[in-house]
């Protein structure tokens, strides 16, 4: 999958109002819409789009929504 | 793969009993703001739950329930002979609250008598128990009493888990009755996910002290609960119940030679709102067949799948109905089960 899908995709399932405000290099966690939450949205979203089993451990070594596609893509 | 299959047992009466303390989520904001509040409720979609006060036990709350059944069922006491407590929640660590509850109830001494400590999978594995010593031939009538009081086990001080949970005890009359048709469990563990869901300290790995009783920030977002307190991976949970809830109800139903058409009901342990709708979605279940409490009473662990069945099923088990029950949590330990109910009498919900 290409950037700009997973983007769109991934904003979709963690609820951000406007995908255009992300990029590779945003820090996920300081959107206003994370909150701890989120990450079960973030693994529902793998889970569903890639067939990913990831957890709280994946998750963590995340900061950029660039590593979130490198997770995806992995 | 341990599949298992019992023939002419069967439910023929539930009751239950919740603590009269209501507690309205959206203003439990003592430790928290109520924006910050409202987001949570919102997502989990716990909106009330019950707290047992402070002299009020899981056993209290089921020998509320089991009072209930006997009486509105005309039930003998005298031909009781098997009574499972399930808890991880019992009045003392020995002895076992089973026996407490026999002297409670009046039952004869020839009752047998023991507990279950196994968490949110356990209903499952009690009827197993008891519909497998029942096949025996020589217990005439069973009791399973279910109760949990979870609002004391986890810190209001920890956002993750301060919203979740809630009390509850149930009470299910259990005979021999060639009505009933075959029921099947499957019944899981995996030890290598225990520390998913744990209360680390108290018991003799790291026994009471004081710095067990202390508490602790113990993340970024400062959340603050004591070793004997409980806690839970949420992420890691997610994970695990979406890897092999869906995938075991299959085997199980296949097992069975059951398709999902012909499934009544699906009660799913209450755990949150995200997950049972995630599970629903993936496996593509009809959603008016999926009774839900967790709005209402919240997390009750082991007590959430028979309480379901007693709060929402109450007019709708007369006839043939077969129920799928799925029940997964701490452990971690998930089982399936597919029960036929018969003209089950369902009590009305008291109040302790």
């Amino acid at each position: 999958m290409e950037l700009k899908e997973f983007i769109e995709k991934l904003a979709e399932a963690i609820e951000v109002e406007d995908a255009n405000i992300l990029n590779e290099s945003t820090n996920f966690r300081e959107l206003d819409e994370w909150s701890s939450l989120s990450v079960m949205l973030l693994i529902a979203f793998y889970d569903e789009e890639f067939g990913k089993q990831i957890g709280d451990a994946d998750i963590k070594k995340c900061v950029t929504v660039g590593d979130l596609f490198n997770l995806a893509n992995k | 793969m341990a599949m298992l299959k019992y023939e002419g047992v069967g439910i023929t009466a539930m009751a239950a009993a919740v603590p009269h303390t209501i507690i309205n989520n959206y203003e439990y904001t003592q430790y928290f703001p109520a924006e910050q509040v409202k987001e949570v409720v919102d997502k989990i979609g716990v909106y009330e739950r019950r707290f047992a006060d402070a002299d009020t036990c899981s056993s209290d709350l089921c020998y509320a329930a089991a009072e209930k059944l006997l009486t509105d069922n005309a039930v003998d006491r005298n031909e009781i002979d098997l009574l499972v407590f399930i808890s991880q929640t019992p009045d003392y660590r020995m002895p076992a609250t089973s026996i407490l509850l026999q002297h409670r109830l009046g039952l004869p001494q020839t009752c047998t008598a023991f507990d279950i400590n196994l968490g949110c999978a356990a209903f499952c594995y009690g009827l197993s128990v008891i519909y497998g010593m029942m096949q025996s031939g020589g217990i005439r009538k069973a009791l399973l009493l279910d109760g949990e009081t979870r609002s004391k086990v986890y810190s209001p001080k920890d956002r993750r888990s301060a919203f979740i949970f809630g009390d509850a005890g149930v009470a299910a009359l259990i005979e021999r009755d060639p009505k009933f048709g075959i029921s099947y469990f499957s019944l899981n563990s995996d030890g290598s996910r225990g520390d998913l869901i744990m209360i680390p300290g108290g018991g003799y790995r790291h026994p009471s002290s004081i710095e067990t009783l202390k508490e602790k920030v113990v993340d970024e977002y400062g959340n603050i609960r004591s070793d004997e307190q409980g806690y839970m991976r949420g992420g890691d949970v997610f994970n695990f119940v979406i890897r092999e809830i869906p995938r075991n109800i299959k085997q199980t139903l296949e097992f069975a030679d059951i398709g999902t058409d012909d499934i009544h009901y699906f009660v799913f342990h209450q755990a949150n709102n995200f997950i049972n709708s995630y599970i629903a979605k993936k496996m593509k279940l009809n959603p008016a067949k999926i009774p839900s409490t967790i709005a209402k009473y919240g997390n009750t662990s082991s007590v959430s799948v028979p309480l379901t069945i007693v709060s929402e099923l109450r007019n709708s088990l007369f006839g043939e109905r077969t129920l799928l029950l799925s029940a997964f949590g701490v452990g971690m330990c998930w089982a399936t089960g597919i029960v036929p109910f018969v003209d089950c009498k369902i009590s009305e919900i008291v109040e302790v």
